[in-house]
């Protein structure tokens, strides 16, 4: 069956929106993921840290090159997944529209092809 | 928003709307009737406007369907309990924040959809439509039987847990054990419906398999301290970690030595671990020793390098905590792996002399396999020739005949 990958992305304001009430926020996501497990929908989530704490590996070169800091100019920045197991890609999402996610905010979905749809190695 | 749209919400909302909507009715036929008329109704009206909120819509227009049936059925009769019923369903949408009740509520519609006073078609259908938020025309191809037949399933077993007077609450102490299993055993039939199709041309279908992970997941998030909850999740996750190896490009069978161990679903592989390791708190239960049998052969690198002592060894304690022709038999293939063909053969022969598995392709399908280890060729060939001819699903029934055509 379809799993799919709810990518959370924030921007500056809706992190620092998020932050403002945070202890809301994470009583908020705590009860959407127990209805998700409950639903048995569920298989794994994440939050990511701060992106300024994070190192971007460049492989443009000859040798990978090693900086600090969030990845590119993109506005729009991966700060956490949800990865699903329903049964239709209208159910992903409708789970992504349930997120308890800041304004100004957005959710990517994706799906993640099965085991079988992957070219296998030695084929 | 579209039909797939409507029927994304419901597969969400149904089992917290019709549980509501039961305890407050207190009448588990007419919550669901009601439930579905709100469906339809969404069905129409949500493609020409979406709600803003989805599933508060629905759980709104069930409650009035709910309503406008208590009061049809009142009509005549006592205005006292109409009120009463009026209250109480106004009540259900405020009750439902309260996510204990609810979890209870939905646990207790589970316990109702697979009663034993219902048939074992009547709770799979139930099940899945109540439960699982699956359409008749969704459960009726899951089944390969016609719409119309799954249909009459839901209305008889509605009418029958309404003549039986089941209760709408969680089995009493005593009896929670055996009616937990009686859930389980529901759920696993969904799963082995999708990973051994009974009959049809396909081997395996997924999407049904999928539908018994789902609701074994549901189950095991309600009633965590239940070891053979986590057995049967583990059971089923195990097994369908290997779908997509079990099946050759064309859709024939590949069987469990021949198959491409790298195709194997790792990350199934892992949650069932998880489950099962959840399931061996307190001593294995029928769904968990199978699952630890599953495991086994999930955690080896080939047929050659399994650990067949062990998969013995938990067939063994498996025939003794459920006894099953079927069970023996797979014992007798681990023991012709553990310990050769001939003692394996011991063990067929007295399945046979007992006469507890009549009819069935499987015993002559291992007699004929262990028969062609023992180089006794023309004697296996005639079993797998007789295995072909008791075989229900296509695919199957051509591997046997291509093995007894190989031995001639």
């Amino acid at each position: 069956m379809p799993k799919y990958l709810l990518i959370m992305r924030g921007t500056d304001e809706s992190n620092a929106a998020m932050m403002a009430d945070i202890d809301e926020m994470m009583a908020t996501t705590r009860q959407f993921i127990e209805g998700m497990v409950k639903a048995g929908v569920l298989l794994a989530a994440e939050g990511l840290d701060d992106p300024a704490q994070g190192v971007v590996v460049d492989f443009s070169g000859e040798a990978p090159v090693v900086t600090d800091g969030p990845y590119g100019e993109t506005k729009e920045l991966f700060g956490g997944f949800f990865l699903l197991d329903v049964a239709s890609k209208q159910e992903a999402v409708e789970w992504a529209k349930r997120v308890p996610a800041a304004p100004g905010s957005k959710i990517e979905v994706r799906r993640v092809p099965g085991s079988d749809e992957v070219p296998q190695v030695g084929e | 928003m579209g039909t797939a749209d409507v029927e994304a919400v419901w597969r969400i909302e149904s089992a917290r709307i019709v549980a509501a909507l039961t305890r407050f009715t207190g009448d588990f036929g007419l919550a669901e009737d009601a439930a579905q008329e709100a469906v339809a109704e969404a069905l129409v009206s949500w493609p020409l406007a979406s709600p803003a909120n989805p599933a508060g819509w629905l759980m709104a227009t069930a409650r009035r369907r709910a309503i406008d049936a208590i009061r049809r059925r009142t009509a005549l009769q006592d205005r006292y309990a109409l009120l009463a019923a009026d209250l109480a369903v106004d009540s259900a949408v405020d009750e439902e924040a309260d996510p204990d009740k609810i979890d209870d509520d939905v646990l207790a519609l589970m316990f109702v959809s697979c009663h034993p006073v219902l048939s074992p078609e009547a709770r799979v259908a139930l099940t899945l439509r109540v439960v699982g938020g699956l359409s008749s025309e969704e459960i009726a191809r899951a089944f390969l039987v016609p719409v119309p037949t799954v249909q009459a399933r839901i209305t008889r077993g509605k009418k029958t847990i309404a003549a039986a007077g089941v209760p709408f609450e969680l089995p009493p102490a005593a009896e929670r054990r055996e009616r937990l299993g009686g859930v389980l055993s529901v759920l696993y039939v969904i799963f082995t419906e999708g990973s051994t199709a009974t009959s049809g041309d396909r081997l395996l279908r997924p999407d049904v398999a999928y539908e018994a992970i789902r609701l074994a997941r549901t189950l095991a998030a309600l009633q965590p301290d239940e070891p053979e909850v986590h057995g049967l999740l583990a059971l089923c996750e195990l097994t369908a970690a290997r779908f997509p190896a079990r099946t050759g490009p064309d859709g024939s069978p590949v069987l469990l030595d021949e198959q491409d161990r790298r195709r194997w679903d790792f990350s199934a592989i892992r949650r069932g671990l998880v489950a099962l390791a959840k399931a061996s708190t307190r001593g294995l239960g029928p769904y968990g020793l199978q699952a630890a049998i599953a495991a086994t052969h999930a955690s080896a690198p080939s047929v050659e390098a399994t650990d067949w002592d062990r998969i013995v060894v938990l067939y063994e304690a498996l025939g003794r905590v459920a006894p099953s022709p079927v069970v023996e038999l797979n014992r007798a293939v681990a023991v012709a792996m553990a310990s050769g063909p001939a003692q394996a053969l011991t063990i067929v022969d007295e399945l046979i002399a007992s006469d507890r598995l009549p009819g069935s392709h499987l015993i002559p399908t291992v007699r004929g396999e262990l028969l062609a280890r023992l180089g006794r060729r023309p004697e296996a060939r005639a079993e797998l020739e007789l295995a072909a001819r008791l075989c229900a699903n296509q695919r199957e029934r051509s591997v046997l005949l291509r093995k007894a055509a190989a031995l001639s």
